[in-house]
Formats: structure tokens, C-alpha cells, sequence
């Protein structure tokens, strides 16, 4: 019964003490539950069953699910979008997919980016290494674009592969129209069976439905909380592009081609690091707190800067084992800790200085680099060392 | 016609928009662009998803058939949010208010837990895909004791600036949707229930007006028909023609289906190539078309060609349906030969095609195999309809000018919605609805208005539904006289309107202003026509008013009545008083209408008494 008449409705979840139905129109509203009564339980509905044709003689590709909003659907308990599609689901969503390749699906994980951790990091990277030595021609990552850039680079360290290892998301819900899940994804296989060589982001180059642009997994930020076209390359040019619909994919020339790399993989990480935003008036404390940890990223100011009283701090992390590396949070450009008395003291202090490396993805090499690295001088080397495309010798690239 | 013996059921749907400050979803102001002002575009693919039952909504479908790519407009008064790139904002309160009020006036019962809702759109009017709307109150009623059934809060969809390129600046703004039962019986009742809620809805000064901020959606069935939705109808005035003109078209098709049974009509997939046939057509539509099909009707012979609506045949609505493919047509026998297809080519495609004389033939031109398949399946699934036992198809429909329609989609299911998860539930405890205050009803008001200011009822009427009310609402409350404001608003604007001048620049304050200064004696009345044209002209009223009224005191208009007097003596001699009439104007010329029209009356009449009395004496 509701406003003086009775209604019939299918009732959908509790929220906020209200009874959330559904009218024959179609809308939800929330009811007063004592305004309800039970009439019967709805006929189950059957779960489809994914039929996706396979062309055996394309390609083979793997795709690799972790979850994200390339495959979302809506979670009544919350009323939220959640990530709870395998890769299997995605096919059948994007039947165009078929026209690029014959496809493999394992479901890794289904969790929300931000739940991401380097124990799924290093899962992620024996699944793909397994893919690879099965002799799939690439292998495709669906991924919450929150930490894709994270997971990404981790994946650049822990594997050497011949063939490309493209990670791909979507910044609007796969259950709208206007998603961009189905493009990303296509643009995503043709980037996966082209001539790169290298793991990649494959994301929307610009607002249109016009073409995806190809990133280094090392180079790569979400430099926007909602856009379409949030992934940029920083510090170098994308490595290529893929047109839509037509599927072209043009590579640049500072772009690894396939084969040029060995398969091996390397999957231990030194899960005890962090990474530190430098800000005016910081305590000494927080740094203090980073105590014991094997390695930390500091994201400075400019050059590479953290205050003259934090110096101290630093000195003593490192005289305790810490391998500290500075970054800048300006994103663009080198750390130069030579050029002030505040750098030339960091550098006293032992700090390492991190080169034009992202502040993120110089956390996730340092996890790497200790966890295949005892020995600090070595360690540090590696740091300051190009590994993946991660650093650049010379800083080509404007704003 | 007797609309109750064919069991005619009507009920409506109106779109109005609400003039709040900011959009629906997001904080750009509801402010309407020139599309040529447009600061940037975009283009997108809209494709079909899985509402939350696992169903693909059937109208969703039908715009699938074309692969589409919609162009967007963006302006600087437009953001992410407009172009689905930032979630939205919470809801609107100042618009969800607004729907309390319109609620409350319809005795309705509010929604306790507003939830905002997804629904399928993908004919590109949305950039999300999707138009986001609320249930936010129940069950009211009409004064012809039918119901409303529903109340929604929905945002507008973008404007369509032509063919698949849409402006953002429309979408977002609130729009209300209210919905009657099928309470209604004949064209006329449709029409007085319309513009019963359109009154209510202004009543509460706060909806936007203008061409295109409301627009009614009819919901028409008869007894053997199916209930067709007709949308877009801008004119309220037309609202009872489209009904007649829907119950025609209903009947017609009824019709149309005995004598299609009579004949023993039959649809079969029979459509072939004919290509060949038009190779030295001269007719420019087929000598463009890459290939040509037809397709064989079984007993269809005049009939596709049978008016069922002023301006619309069966063959028309073959047409709509396949223009879903993307082809720009359908030819038929029935209206060939003619479009320089000549009567030798289409008898040679009856014989290529078999048919006899009671047959009808489809012709379609495409650009592909494929298009031109597409399109003849379309038309055979119109034209199996056509025969069905409904041989009237549950449909949505667009008006046309004149009030007949065409066919848009089918009409969509319950599966076109879904909980849009980035907008949280509004509660409306019973503190915010009871402390939702209902307006004065227009139609009250003119009461009011008639009674207490002894205006005419018919004028008290036009203002309250005029979009100077609040105006007029303003004066009073600082002391002008009701029947001068009346008379400005409704005479005096209409006849410089007619007249091309650009009364809507005026602003109120002009408007007070000019009406201060007649109270007050600094200009007449008489002086109000060019006083507006100056301002309306770009000069500012203090301006106008010093060019136009150099104050005229008593004594030099005394002596400018005499001079005028004098100058016409002849004619004073021979009129007498009559002469009063057209010396008024003379006078009032002269002095530029800066005195009040009694005062130069009465010193005119003296001073022709005066100079009658002198010739006399």
C-alpha cells in the first residue's frame, strides 16, 4: 500500500531502513518496509551462457582479469558499481574482440583497484609468464585504472617477454552506453597482436571515440580522476597509437618491438617500502616512522628537495639500512640534488637521487630492486639504472 | 464522431522544464546557446547494454540497427558532466523542491526515498546513453476526476541540431514529467486536461517558458487498436487534433486489415535483386543507389497507397521502418510511375517479380546488400503487422506539422531502466513536506485579479497567465495603479510587439520605473509607447525620458493650447466643441506626451469655449 493504494512491485534491497522496490514502470523508490507485503518469490532467470566463436586461425591472445570497470556490474547490496566480471563476460559484452583473436580468459582476481597489493603483483606476473611460455602471441590485463599505472610498471620489472603485455580498463561503467570499455578493449587486442614488444597501458588518447593511445608501463600516470583520456605518458611520447574502429596500430620508434626480449621472469619484491609526499612543515616523526623499512621513495619538491630540518632524519634512515631514493612530485622533469645546499646535503645524507623516474613507479622499482638486490651500493646502482624505460638519459620531452 | 463508441483512451504525459539556477545533475547555470556558439565538439558510439534484468531494452534495439556516431557541441557554460566525463553532482535540491510544490498542488503523496533512476536512451540525446530521472510522488487528481499517475524529476536530453550532431547546452536541465492515468475520452478532454496542468505548473513561477520548455506526450488507443505514444507535441493547441487525427489512423489500419483478409493478402520473404532492371533509369534516386531490391505483397494493391492519416499512407509506414537501416526510403507500386521511374520499368519489375495485379511491390534503394535487405525486412515485418490480429502496432511516434505522425520505435519496456549508483537517495521526511507551501493558482489569481482591481475578467486572465506576473505582482506591491500596469503589460507591449519593437528587452525595472514616473506626474501615460521604443531601442530611461518629456510646466503648456487654438481658428469657429477630438492630437503631438491627456483636455476645452465665446460676442 503506498499514497492510498496498492502497488505491485519487486522488491530489490534494504537501504537506509527503507525497502527499495521496483514498479511494473520500472522505477525504484524507497518504501517505509511496513508498507510492503510479501506476494512471492520472483522465477529465477537462467545465467546465460557465454558463446563467444573462436576464429582459430587469428591470433592468440590471453586475457588476464583482476577486476575494475572494464567489467562492472551494479551491486544491489550497495547500490554501487562493482567489479565482478571474469574475462569470459567481457567477451561476450565486445563480440567484436573476435574479430582480432582466438582468446584464452583467467580470472584472476576480481577486486576494486585500490585493493590491489603487491602479493596480487607478483600472482599477476606468474600467470602472465605462464601464458608466455605457452606461446600466446599476448596477453591483455583487465585492470581498475586507480593503480593500473602501479600495477603496470610492476609487471615491466618482474618480466622479460617477447610478446606485448597490454593492460586496459575503462573510466565509465561498463553497464552505460557511453562506456568506453568496448573501444579500449578492442584497441587493447590490436595493440596486443601488433609488433610492440613491451608492457603497456591501452586507454582512450582523447574524449572522442576516435583513437587509444599506447603508453610504457614505466612512464605512464592516471593524470585524471574521471576523463576518458586520464593515462598519460610522462616524460616521453606514447609509444604508439591504435586508430577506431578501423584497428590500425602505428608504433613509434622508441617503442620495443616484439621478440627483442627474452621470456623470463624475476617475481620477488621487497613488500617493505613506501613512499613519502614531501610538504612544507613536515615532522621529522613521519619520516622517523619509516624506520626499518628497506626502502624509501621520497616525492620532493623540485630538484629533489625535502626542508633542512628533515635532513637529520634522512641521514639516520639510511645509516639504519634504509635505501632512500628522491623523486619529485613535480612529475615532469629530474631530480638534481647538486644544484642547492639542501640537495648537496641530501646527498650527504646518502640519499640516492632518483633521475626523472615517476615517484610511484620508483616505489615499485625499489620493492624490486631490494627484492632481488642485498647489496645497498648494488641496489643503488640499479635505482639510477634504465631497466625498463623507466629512465631517460636525456630529457627530450617539454610539458 | 461518438469517441466513446469506439472506446477512444487518452492519457498524457508533459515535459516541462524547470527554471532553476544550475542543471539537474551538475552546477552549469540552465542557460539555452546559439549553437553556433559552441566552443568545442566531440564525438562518441553509443551500443546496447544489459539492464539490470538481463533483457536489451526492444526500443534500445531498434535505434541499434544503424551503427551510429553521435557528434556533441560543448560551450563554455557546459562541463564534464555534460560530456559523461565527471560523475554527477547530487541532486538538485531547488529542482526537487519545485516537484514537492507541483506535487502538493496535485494532492499527491511524496516518494519517501527518491531513487534516481537510468533509463535507455541511445538515439545519441544523451551522452551517457542514458537519461537519468526520479520517481518523486504518487497518485494525484484532476478536476475531471481522473489521476495523476506519477510525478518524475528528470534532466533534459541534449538538443538535436541536425541529423546525428547533438548541442550539450540543453542537457541536464530539470525537466518534470508528469504523468495521467488513461483517464481521458475525447480529443477536447485531452486538450483542457493539458492545459489545466500547464496552468498548474506555472502557477509556481518557477518553470521556464517559452517554445520548446513544454512538451506533451499523447497516449492514444481505441477499442482493436494497441496504445501508441505520440511525442514532441509543442502546441498545446494541437493536442485535440492529434488525437482525432491518431483515432483515424487506428480505425484506418482496422480497415485497411478487413480488406486485407477479404483479399486473402499474404507477406512472404520474397525480396530479390533487381538492380539490373534500372540500369538506364533516368530516375536520379535509383541511378545513385548501388543496389535495388523489391519485394512482393501479396494483395496489397492500393492499399499501401490508402491514406490512413492528412498526408500519411500505409506505404509511409513501410517507409519510417525502413528508414531504421539507414536508406532514405521505400518506393511502391501504388505511387508509380512517378520520381522519373517510368510505367515500362515497373512493369518490367512486376513481371521480374511475378506479381499480378493485386499485388503491391516495394522498391528499395541502398547502398549496400546488406542495407537494402535490412530495410525490405523491415518492411515485412510492417507489413506482416499489417495482417496480424493487432494490426495496429504498440509504437512510439513523433508528431509531424499538422498533427499526423510517424513512426519513431517500438514502445519501450521496463527494462529500460536501472539504479543510476552515482546519486544517492533523497529522503523527503514529513518535516519537507510539510513545510512544501502551495502557490495561488493562476486561475484563482484572475479571479482575484477581476474582483479586487475591477479589472476584465478576460484581461485579469491573460495577466495571471502572462510572463510578466511577477511584474505586475511587483507594481502593485509598490503602489501602482493595477489598471495601468494591466494595460501596459497586455495592451501597450502587444501593439509595440506587432508593431517590431523589441518589447523584451525592457527590463522590469524600466518597466517600474516608467510607471513610477506617470504616478508621479513626470510623463503621461501617452508618453509610455515611445518611452518603450527608446528603451527598447538601446537608450537607457533616464535618457529617453529627458529626450522625450522636456518638462512642460503649466503655464507654457497653457500658452502652447492657446497658440494651437489660435493658429485654427477657422476650424474652432466652424466645430465648436467638436473640435476638441482633433486638436487633442495637435497637442499632444506637441508637447510629446509628456502631460497627462485629462490636464490638456481640459485647458483645450477652456480655450475653445474661450475663442468660441469671443467670435460670438
Amino acid at each position: 500500500m503506498y499514497g492510498g493504494k496498492t502497488r505491485k512491485g519487486i522488491y530489490i534491497t534494504e537501504r537506509d531502513g527503507m525497502a527499495v522496490v521496483k514498479l511494473d514502470s520500472g522505477y525504484n523508490i524507497g518504501v517505509d518496509p511496513v508498507s510492503c507485503a510479501f506476494s512471492g518469490h520472483l522465477p529465477e532467470i537462467p545465467a546465460k551462457k557465454p558463446d563467444v566463436p573462436q576464429k582459430k586461425d587469428l591470433p592468440g591472445l590471453s586475457i588476464v582479469s583482476t577486476g575494475g570497470t572494464i567489467a562492472s556490474r551494479i551491486d544491489y547490496r550497495t547500490g554501487s558499481v562493482t567489479s565482478q566480471f571474469d574475462a569470459a563476460d567481457i567477451l561476450t559484452a565486445i563480440p567484436e574482440l573476435a574479430n582480432v583473436a582466438n582468446y584464452r580468459t583467467i580470472p584472476l582476481a576480481t577486486i576494486l583497484s585500490e585493493n590491489m597489493t603487491p602479493l596480487i603483483w607478483q600472482e599477476l606476473a606468474r600467470a602472465i609468464c605462464e601464458e608466455i611460455k605457452r606461446g600466446v602471441d599476448g596477453v591483455i590485463i583487465t585492470h581498475g585504472t586507480d593503480t593500473m599505472a602501479y600495477s603496470a610498471a610492476a609487471i615491466s620489472f618482474m618480466i622479460d617477454s617477447p610478446v606485448p603485455i597490454v593492460f586496459v580498463g575503462s573510466q565509465r561503467s561498463a553497464d552505460r552506453p557511453s562506456s568506453d570499455n568496448a573501444m579500449n578493449a578492442v584497441c587493447a587486442a590490436r595493440a596486443a597482436t601488433s609488433d610492440l614488444g613491451e608492457v603497456a597501458i591501452v586507454m582512450h588518447a582523447t574524449t572522442s571515440d576516435d583513437t587509444c593511445a599506447i603508453h610504457r608501463g614505466t612512464r605512464v600516470r592516471k593524470m585524471h580522476s574521471s576523463r576518458r583520456d586520464a593515462f598519460r605518458s610522462i616524460g616521453i611520447d606514447p609509444l604508439g597509437s591504435v586508430a577506431y574502429p578501423s584497428g590500425e596500430v602505428s608504433l613509434e620508434e622508441h617503442a620495443v618491438r616484439r621478440g627483442c626480449r627474452k621470456a623470463g621472469i624475476h617475481d620477488k619484491l621487497e613488500e617493505h617500502c613506501g613512499l613519502l609526499q614531501f610538504y612544507p612543515g613536515m615532522s621529522p616523526d613521519l619520516l622517523e616512522a619509516y624506520e626499518g623499512c628497506k626502502g624509501l621513495v621520497i616525492a620532493g619538491t623540485g630538484l629533489g628537495h625535502v626542508s633542512t630540518t628533515l635532513i637529520p632524519s634522512v641521514r639516520g634512515l639510511v645509516e639504519d639500512g634504509t635505501l632512500v631514493v628522491m623523486t619529485t612530485q613535480c612529475m615532469q622533469g629530474r631530480v638534481c640534488d647538486r644544484v642547492y645546499d639542501t640537495g648537496r646535503d641530501l646527498l650527504a645524507a646518502g640519499v640516492i637521487e632518483g633521475g626523472d623516474m615517476l615517484p610511484e613507479v620508483a616505489l615499485v622499482k625499489i620493492m624490486w630492486v631490494l627484492g632481488n638486490e642485498r647489496d645497498p651500493e648494488r641496489a643503488g646502482s640499479l635505482m639510477q639504472a634504465d631497466l625498463k624505460g623507466e629512465c631517460t638519459r636525456r630529457s627530450t620531452h617539454g610539458l | 464522431m461518438d469517441y466513446n463508441a469506439i472506446g477512444l483512451t487518452a492519457g498524457i504525459e508533459i515535459h516541462q522544464q524547470l527554471n532553476t539556477r544550475e542543471k539537474l545533475f551538475c552546477h552549469c547555470l540552465t542557460l539555452l546557446r546559439n549553437s553556433a556558439e559552441h566552443s568545442g565538439e566531440f564525438f562518441r558510439y553509443l551500443r546496447v547494454t544489459e539492464s539490470e534484468m538481463g533483457e536489451i531494452d526492444r526500443a534500445a534495439q531498434e535505434e541499434m540497427k544503424r551503427e551510429r556516431k553521435f557528434r556533441y557541441y560543448t560551450y563554455d557554460t557546459t562541463c564534464l558532466v555534460e560530456n559523461d566525463e565527471e560523475p554527477p553532482a547530487p541532486m538538485n535540491d531547488e529542482a526537487l523542491s519545485v516537484c514537492l510544490t507541483i506535487a502538493r498542488m496535485f494532492g499527491m503523496t511524496p516518494v519517501r526515498q527518491v531513487h534516481t533512476m537510468r533509463k535507455l536512451v541511445i538515439d545519441g540525446s544523451n551522452t551517457s546513453g542514458f537519461q537519468r530521472t526520479a520517481l518523486v510522488a504518487l497518485n494525484g487528481a484532476l478536476p475531471n476526476g481522473g489521476e495523476i499517475e506519477t510525478i518524475c524529476l528528470e534532466e533534459e536530453a541534449a538538443q538535436r541540431v541536425k541529423d546525428d550532431i547533438f548541442s550539450l547546452d540543453r542537457l541536464g536541465i530539470p525537466l518534470i514529467e508528469i504523468t495521467t492515468s488513461p483517464c481521458m475520452h475525447t480529443p477536447e478532454e485531452v486538450q483542457q486536461v493539458a492545459e489545466y496542468i500547464g496552468m498548474v505548473l506555472r502557477s509556481t513561477g518557477k518553470v521556464k517558458r517559452g517554445i520548446g520548455t513544454i512538451r506533451q506526450d499523447v497516449n492514444i488507443s481505441i477499442r482493436g487498436g494497441s496504445r501508441v505514444e505520440i511525442k514532441g507535441v509543442q502546441e498545446l493547441d494541437l493536442i485535440a487534433e492529434v488525437v482525432r487525427r491518431e483515432v483515424q489512423r487506428q480505425e484506418t489500419l482496422l480497415a485497411i486489415r478487413e480488406k486485407l483478409l477479404l483479399r486473402k493478402a499474404s507477406v512472404h520473404d520474397n525480396a530479390q535483386d533487381v538492380t539490373d532492371i534500372f540500369t538506364s533509369t533516368k530516375s536520379t534516386v535509383l541511378k545513385k543507389a548501388k543496389r535495388i531490391y523489391a519485394l512482393r505483397l501479396d494483395g496489397f494493391t492500393g492499399l499501401a497507397g490508402y491514406e490512413i492519416q492528412p498526408g500519411r499512407r500505409l506505404g509511409s509506414e513501410f517507409s519510417d521502418y525502413a528508414k531504421k537501416c539507414g536508406v532514405g526510403g521505400i518506393f511502391h507500386t501504388d505511387e508509380l510511375p512517378a520520381y522519373g521511374i517510368t510505367a515500362e520499368e515497373v512493369l518490367k519489375v512486376r513481371t521480374h517479380m511475378s506479381a499480378c495485379d493485386q499485388d503491391c511491390i516495394v522498391m528499395v534503394a541502398a547502398a549496400s546488400d546488406t542495407l537494402a535487405r535490412c530495410a525490405l525486412h523491415q518492411v515485412i515485418g510492417r507489413a506482416q503487422l499489417a495482417v496480424s490480429e493487432r494490426p495496429v502496432p504498440e509504437e512510439t511516434r513523433k508528431m509531424l506539422e499538422g498533427g499526423s505522425s510517424a513512426y519513431m520505435r517500438p514502445l519501450p519496456g521496463a527494462a529500460r531502466m536501472y539504479p543510476e549508483t552515482d546519486v544517492l537517495p533523497v529522503i523527503i521526511d514529513d518535516e519537507r513536506w510539510n513545510a512544501t507551501t502551495v502557490p495561488e493558482l493562476l486561475s484563482v489569481k484572475a479571479q482575484r485579479f477581476a474582483q479586487e482591481y475591477a479589472i476584465d475578467r478576460n484581461y485579469a486572465t491573460r495577466l495571471a497567465l502572462s510572463e510578466k506576473l511577477p511584474l505586475f505582482e511587483r507594481a502593485l506591491a509598490e503602489g501602482i495603479k493595477p489598471k495601468l500596469a494591466a494595460f501596459t503589460i497586455l495592451s501597450t507591449c502587444t501593439e509595440l510587439r506587432r508593431d517590431g519593437v523589441a518589447v523584451e528587452k525592457i527590463s522590469d525595472e524600466d518597466y517600474l520605473a516608467t510607471w513610477h514616473a506617470v504616478e508621479s506626474g513626470r510623463t503621461a501615460k501617452e508618453a509610455i509607447p515611445d518611452l518603450f521604443k527608446g528603451i527598447a531601442s538601446g537608450d537607457s530611461f533616464e535618457n529617453v525620458i529627458r529626450k522625450l518629456a522636456p518638462t512642460v510646466s503649466s503655464h507654457e503648456l497653457k500658452s502652447i493650447i492657446h497658440k494651437i487654438v489660435a493658429d485654427r481658428s477657422e476650424f474652432v469657429e466652424q466645430k465648436g466643441r467638436a473640435a476638441l477630438g482633433p486638436l487633442m492630437g495637435v497637442v499632444m503631438t506637441e508637447v510629446r506626451g509628456s502631460v497627462d491627456g485629462k490636464i490638456v483636455s481640459e485647458i483645450l476645452r477652456k480655450e475653445i469655449d474661450a475663442a468660441f465665446a469671443g467670435k460670438r460676442s
